[in-house]
């Protein structure tokens, strides 16, 4: 299993450069907001980008450096674009024969897509086509997986099914794996590395774990969930966290808070006071929004409090549960 | 009330529009039954002309597409200095009047014309009284209109779609044949069945550049103009002929169009508001 090393590749967007370097072994999430040059990687890597400089090794092969450009058929590479770019004219068995002559019936058995051989794309759900697209971009053994936001073009009820299967059959999948989402959650989900990218820079990587627990900067940690607190509210409360230093701006994720209806009398802890402004019921889970900070509660002592839009609460965490990110 | 007026005053607008339309083709089959059509077409003049137009159609629409399907991909699919000047060149001879389409060719192709009179020192003549003429005319005034849609036709495919070709091993020429072409066909027959209509009614390019020589480069349409004074029935006839045919070529406009929509989800467009993007 060769490593996809990209060294300081940078492509002109349209208001910034994009400059990356990022080596791809595992299954590795570039998350970020729109714009933010995510998909120009996939691209670049795929070939579909010529960058202005850098370069993109795969294993001992140059598919991209200073006079060479390898084009994107000789590259090892199984893109699946986001709405997956099925060709419409042609059936499911055709689009995955088009990446491989012989033997593509055993991709459609591989994908559960065998009884749709014969059905052209336009007709399939947004799962179904996923599927197809997975089994046209494998069905030629390349040597990376690309997949261009996986998930943003199905809709909410489909998701949650789709994410599963993805996220097994990345797990079974031997082949390093680069894929794309302005989703945290989705990445955390599917991959094993995070790479926080933003106006075409990396801001971090780490595990999802390593970037709830020690966020970089403001926006990778309003990225992963976090409030963002100043360390001085308006109405004078200090926020006070266990990183010490000189803090502009704190994070705290909403399940690191607690919700009261009466002031907490442990004048160790932070207290932020507020009108509750939204309340979004999740499943069993709920969302409070106090002033500045969303909290995230049970649904039972959602009840139990009674808590209403309009009413005043207590947000309580404690000083090690903020992070210092400015 | 007054609502009502209107609606009446627009219907019957469009009543007398539609009169307009029509009444000229009717003319044309009540005065030739398809007896007399028929027996015309033995009439040396008439059967002539038809096999002139049908040759003469033929070669050059071929022509123009096997030229003008590359050039509109690369139109419709690079971004390249000067694309914009090409673009206007391409859709040139559409709006030049035919009179001077004809004259341009004389001087270009013409015996004593820029490229003609190197051709001529050649021994290749393709000027006054030769079928080439014909078909270089047909090619010249027609061309614009099938490069126009298939331009159009191209970009309205989804880029990715070619991308996804491409990462999948299939190189350029592959992807050209197996996926943008089966995508575009049905802008490309729309194209080709406009192109042919205009070719099949050039009467002013052609009289001027290739002459009205009959069996050589007499045309249906310049028939009709020399007939009309010697035998009105021949006249007639070619004139219902013609308008057969081009009923026969918007009705397969209107199912290539449709054709090209079920595809690739693109929408068409008659004159396709393609080209300057």
């Amino acid at each position: 299993m060769a490593t996809v090393t990209l060294e300081r590749v940078t492509v002109p967007l349209r208001s910034f450069e994009l400059e990356v370097s990022l080596a791809v072994g595992g299954t590795v999430a570039l998350v970020g907001p729109s714009g933010a040059g995510k998909s120009t990687v996939l691209n670049a890597i795929a070939g579909l980008v010529r960058p202005r400089g850098g370069s993109i090794r795969c294993g001992e092969e140059t598919w991209f450096a200073d006079g060479v450009f390898v084009p994107p058929e000789r590259r090892s590479v199984g893109l699946v674009f986001q709405d997956y770019a099925l060709f419409p004219h042609l059936t499911v068995r055709a689009n995955v024969e088009y990446a491989r002559r012989h033997g593509a019936d055993e991709y459609l058995d591989r994908f559960g897509i065998r009884h749709l051989a014969d059905a052209r794309p336009t007709t399939l759900s947004g799962g179904e086509r996923q599927r197809v697209a997975l089994a046209r971009a494998l069905a030629r053994d390349p040597a990376i997986l690309l997949l261009d936001e996986p998930l943003a073009a199905l809709d909410a009820h489909t998701r949650v099914e789709v994410r599963t299967e993805l996220q097994q059959l990345l797990a079974g999948l031997e082949i390093p794996t680069l894929l794309v989402t302005h989703d945290f959650e989705d990445a955390a989900a599917l991959a094993t590395e995070i790479g926080v990218i933003v106006d075409g820079r990396l801001r971090q990587t780490g595990t999802a774990a390593d970037l709830v627990a020690r966020p970089a900067d403001p926006f990778v940690a309003s990225f992963t969930g976090a409030n963002l607190l100043p360390a001085r509210l308006d109405d004078g409360t200090v926020i006070k966290s266990a990183d010490g230093g000189e803090a502009t701006t704190l994070a705290v994720y909403p399940w690191d808070i607690t919700v009261s209806t009466h002031p907490p009398d442990d004048s160790a802890l932070n207290v932020v006071v507020g009108t509750i402004t939204a309340i979004t019921e999740l499943g069993n889970r709920a969302r409070v929004t106090i002033g500045p900070v969303s909290a995230e509660i049970t649904g039972e002592s959602l009840r139990r409090l009674g808590l209403e839009i309009g009413g005043r609460a207590y947000a309580t965490f404690k000083a090690t549960g903020t992070r210092v990110v400015a | 009330m007054r609502d009502r007026f209107g609606v009446g005053v627009f219907v019957a607008l469009a009543a007398i529009t539609l009169v307009f339309l029509v009444l000229p083709i009717v003319a044309i089959f009540v005065h030739t039954t398809p007896g007399k059509l028929i027996g015309q077409l033995s009439n040396p003049v008439v059967y002539d002309a038809f096999l002139v137009t049908l040759k003469t159609s033929l070669v050059a629409q071929a022509l123009i597409v096997f030229f003008g399907t590359p050039t509109a991909y690369l139109i419709a699919t690079r971004r390249f200095f000067g694309r914009s000047l090409a673009v206007t060149l391409v859709e040139l001879p559409l709006v030049l009047p035919p009179a001077v389409a004809g004259l341009a060719l004389i001087f270009a192709l013409g015996r004593y014309g820029l490229l003609g009179s190197k051709l001529n020192a050649l021994g290749i003549d393709v000027g006054l009284g030769t079928q080439d003429a014909v078909v270089i005319a047909v090619a010249y005034v027609a061309s614009p209109l099938y490069i126009r849609q298939a331009i159009a036709a191209f970009e309205a495919v989804d880029p990715r779609l070619p991308a996804a070709s491409r990462t999948l091993g299939a190189g350029s020429t592959r992807t050209f044949f197996r996926i943008m072409l089966p995508l575009a066909r049905g802008g490309l027959f729309a194209g080709l069945a406009l192109s042919f209509a205009r070719g099949l009614g050039e009467f002013g390019a052609t009289i001027m550049f290739a002459g009205s020589l009959q069996r050589v480069t007499q045309t249906l349409s310049l028939a009709i103009y020399y007939e009309f004074d010697v035998n009105q029935d021949a006249a007639l006839a070619m004139g219902g002929v013609l308008v057969i045919i081009s009923a026969v070529i918007l009705f397969t406009l209107r199912i290539a169009l449709s054709w090209q929509r079920s595809p690739s989800n693109a929408s068409p467009s008659l004159f396709g508001a393609s080209s300057s993007r």
